[in-house]
C-alpha cells in the first residue's frame, strides 16, 4: 500500500512537471482493496488489473521498475513504448495487460483460466479488478456469465467508489447493492469496507480461497471512495462533501497507519515509509536514464507471421 | 467421393484437434448438436472437452478465446452468423488484434464466419465482413472460394501464431463439391489465376470468384480472355500476383460481395493504380453490393450482389474504353 501510494503521488508530480506523456491514473483510497487481491494471489495466478490497481500489482509482484519504465518511456519497459501508463502488463508474470474498454478482462481472464483447466494445470485463480461504472457493460455481464457457466475460478473484484468518472452510481444502475447481481449469476459473492485492510485482507482472501478450491466464481464488492479525481487532469470536485466527510471516504493508508501503531508498530511503518520513498526515487532514476523508443528502430508490424505484414508503399 | 466446401471445413476442424492438443472449438451449439451448419458434427464426441457450447455472448466467446491463446491454446471460435460477429468486434478488434503488437507475445486464434449472402437470408445473416476485419492492423482476413482452401487455408489459419477471421461463404457450403480434400495447397497468403485470359484481369475473393468465373465464360463466347485472379486471402492482399496479371492484360475490374465503401476491392484498385499505372490501358474498375443493407426477396437480392450477369456487363465496359 505504502509503495503503492509513493509510487503514485511522485507519478502525479511527474505529471504536474510534464515529464509523463498521457494520463495518469491513480488509486488513491483504494489501496486497500487492490492490494488485499494481490496478496490473495500466488504465483501461477492470474491478475487483470484496471486503472487504480497499483497496490495490487506491486503485491502481486509487478517490478516497480517497470511501472516507472512504462510511464517514463523507457524502451526496456515491458510494452516497449508501443502502449502506456496503466495499459502495462506482462503475460509470462500473469499479469494481463488491460485494454481500456471496461469488463472486457473479465472474459479473457475467464479465458486464461479455462486454457489452464484444458491443460490440467490445477489450482490456479484468476482475479479481475472494475469499478463500479464497469459493472454497468453487457461484456461484464458476458463475462461474468460465461464464467459462472464454466464455473471458473474467478474472482472478480468491484471497488463500488461511487462515481464512474463524474457519474455518480444512481445513474449507473438501479439495484440497491452491487453485490445482489451475483445471485443473478449463480455465484457467490462477498461485501466490504474497502477502507479497512484487515477486512479486505480477510474476506480477498476467502474469496480466492473458494475460487482455488472449486466453488466457482466470486464477486466481491468493496465500498470505498477515489480520494482524487478521475485522472490527475480531474480535480473531482463532483464529489459529495457528505460522502467524503463520511466513514466511506477514509483514507485506508490512515487506517493502516493507525492500526500499526495501535500494535506498536509505529516505528516499523516508519522504515517501510522510508523504505518505499527511496525504492520509488529510485526507480524513477532508473527508468529516466534508459533508452526511450527509436521510430526508426521499430519494426512496425502488428503480425507475427511472416509474411502477414502488409508490404506498404513506403517501406 | 464428394466432398462439400462443409465438409472440408469440418474435416479440417477435426484433423487439427487430432493433431493439436492445444486446438478447441468454441461457439453457439457447436457441441452435441454439431452447430447450426453442422460445421463441427460428431467432433464433441470424439474429442470430449474440446468442442465447447458457449452461451449468447459473442463479446466473451471471443474475449474467453484471447485470454485461451494468451495461455497457449488455439482457440477456433464459430460464429453462428458473421453478421452476429459485430457484438464481439470490440474482443477482436482491440484485445486479439493488438496483442502481439503490445505484448510481443503471440495470440494464436481464429474466428470462424460464416458470411455472404444467400437467398432469403436478409439483412442480419448475409453480411461480409472482411472489410471491417481487414482495415485494424494485427488481423489476417483469410476468404477461400474453393472446397480445397476451404480445407487447407483452414489448416494454414489454426497453425498461424496470429488472429485469423476466416470468412467462409454460406452459398458455397453445399453446392461446391471436390473429389478429395488436398494434401498439398498453395500459401494461404498466395493469391491464385483461377482462369488465365489476357484481355481483363478480374480480381475477385471467396463466392464472387465463381460469379467471374462465370462471367468469364460468358466472355469467351464473345471472343474475349478474362482472366480471373482468387485473392484467397484478402490482408494480407497479395499485390504480386495482381500486378503480374494486369501486366498481361492491361485492365482491371475488381469484384466483392461487401458494400462499395473500401474494402477490399476498393484497395485492390488503389494498388493497382498507384503502383501498376502504366501498366493499365484502362480506368481500373470495381463492382460490389448496393450500398444498402441487403435485401430478404430473391429478386431484391440477387440484383444487390454481384452476378455473373453484372460482372459480365461491368467487363464489357472495362474492354469498350
Amino acid at each position: 500500500m505504502l509503495r503503492a501510494r509513493f509510487a503514485e503521488d511522485k507519478l502525479a508530480s511527474l505529471y504536474r512537471a510534464g515529464r509523463i506523456v498521457g494520463g495518469v491514473y491513480l488509486g488513491r483510497g483504494q489501496e486497500a482493496l487492490s492490494a488485499a487481491g494481490g496478496v490473495a494471489l500466488r504465483k501461477g495466478d492470474v491478475f487483470a488489473p484496471l486503472i487504480r490497481d497499483m497496490a495490487g500489482r506491486l503485491a502481486f509482484g509487478e517490478p516497480l521498475i517497470d511501472v516507472m519504465r512504462t510511464y517514463l518511456g523507457s524502451r526496456l519497459g515491458p510494452m516497449k513504448g508501443r502502449d502506456g501508463n496503466i495499459h502495462r502488463g506482462d503475460l509470462a508474470r500473469g499479469i494481463l495487460p488491460m485494454i481500456s474498454h471496461l469488463g472486457a478482462m473479465v472474459s479473457a481472464t475467464a479465458g486464461v483460466l479455462l486454457a489452464k483447466r484444458m491443460k490440467k494445470e490445477k489450482g490456479s485463480v484468476g482475479l479481475t479488478c472494475l469499478g463500479d461504472g464497469a459493472t454497468s457493460t453487457g461484456s461484464f455481464h458476458e463475462g461474468l456469465n460465461v464464467a459462472a457457466v464454466e464455473k471458473l475460478p474467478l474472482v472478480v473484484v468491484v471497488a463500488d467508489n461511487a462515481y464512474a468518472y463524474s457519474t455518480p452510481k444512481d445513474r449507473q444502475f438501479a439495484c440497491a447493492d452491487l453485490l445482489d447481481r451475483a445471485k443473478g449469476y449463480g455465484i457467490e459473492g462477498e461485501g466490504v469496507d474497502g477502507t479497512d485492510p484487515e477486512a479486505c485482507l480477510d474476506v480477498l482472501g476467502r474469496a480466492v480461497q473458494k475460487a482455488r478450491e472449486g466453488s466457482g466464481p466470486q464477486l466481491v464488492v468493496g465500498r470505498l471512495l477515489r480520494l482524487c479525481g478521475h485522472g490527475e487532469h480531474d480535480d473531482g470536485l463532483y464529489v459529495e462533501k457528505e460522502l467524503k466527510n463520511s466513514e466511506r471516504g477514509r483514507d485506508c493508508l490512515s487506517v493502516m497507519e493507525k492500526m500499526t501503531q495501535d500494535r506498536g508498530m509505529g516505528k516499523d511503518w516508519e522504515k517501510w515509509k522510508e523504505a518505499a520513498h527511496q525504492e520509488v526515487e529510485e526507480a524513477v532514476k532508473k527508468a529516466s536514464e534508459e533508452p526511450v523508443p527509436d521510430p526508426f528502430e521499430e519494426d512496425w508490424r502488428a503480425t507475427r507471421t511472416q509474411g502477414a505484414a502488409e508490404a506498404w508503399v513506403e517501406e | 467421393m464428394s466432398i462439400t466446401y462443409l465438409d472440408a471445413i469440418r474435416a479440417a476442424q477435426e484433423k487439427a484437434l487430432r493433431d493439436d492438443p492445444s486446438v478447441f472449438i468454441y461457439g453457439q451449439d457447436v457441441g452435441k448438436f454439431g452447430g447450426a451448419f453442422k460445421a463441427t458434427k460428431n467432433l464433441a464426441e470424439k474429442y470430449p472437452g474440446r468442442v465447447i457450447d458457449s452461451p449468447i455472448s459473442e463479446d466473451a466467446m471471443v474475449g474467453l478465446a484471447v485470454g485461451a491463446a494468451m495461455e497457449g491454446m488455439k482457440p477456433v471460435v464459430e460464429m453462428q452468423f458473421a453478421d452476429f460477429s459485430t457484438v464481439g468486434l470490440n474482443q477482436m478488434l482491440n484485445h486479439a488484434a493488438t496483442t502481439y503488437w503490445r505484448t510481443g507475445r503471440p495470440c494464436p486464434m481464429v474466428l470462424r464466419l460464416p458470411s455472404g449472402g444467400t437467398p432469403g437470408s436478409g439483412p442480419f445473416h448475409s453480411q461480409s465482413m472482411e472489410t471491417i476485419y481487414s482495415h485494424y492492423p494485427g488481423l489476417v482476413v483469410m476468404t477461400p472460394a474453393t472446397v480445397e482452401d476451404a480445407y487447407s487455408m483452414l489448416l494454414e489459419a489454426i497453425g498461424m501464431e496470429d488472429p485469423v477471421v476466416f470468412c467462409e461463404h454460406k452459398l458455397l457450403y453445399y453446392h461446391l463439391k471436390a473429389e478429395a480434400l488436398p494434401s498439398e495447397a498453395v500459401p494461404a497468403f498466395r493469391a491464385h489465376v483461377a482462369r488465365p485470359g489476357r484481355d481483363v484481369t478480374c480480381v475477385a475473393y471467396s463466392a464472387m470468384v465463381h460469379e467471374a468465373l462465370a462471367a468469364a465464360e460468358e466472355l469467351a463466347g464473345e471472343g474475349h480472355e478474362i482472366e480471373v485472379v482468387d485473392l484467397r486471402t484478402v490482408k494480407p492482399l497479395d499485390t504480386d500476383t495482381i500486378l503480374a496479371s494486369v501486366a498481361r492484360t492491361g485492365r482491371l475490374l475488381a469484384v466483392g460481395e461487401s458494400w462499395p465503401w473500401g474494402g477490399a476491392s476498393a484497395e485492390v484498385v488503389a494498388r493497382v493504380a498507384s503502383e501498376g499505372f502504366e501498366l493499365l490501358d484502362a480506368p481500373p474498375q470495381r463492382l460490389n453490393a448496393k450500398d444498402t443493407p441487403i435485401p430478404y426477396h430473391p429478386n431484391l437480392w440477387a440484383a444487390h450482389r454481384p452476378t455473373a450477369v453484372r460482372i459480365a456487363a461491368a467487363l464489357r465496359e472495362v474492354l469498350r474504353y
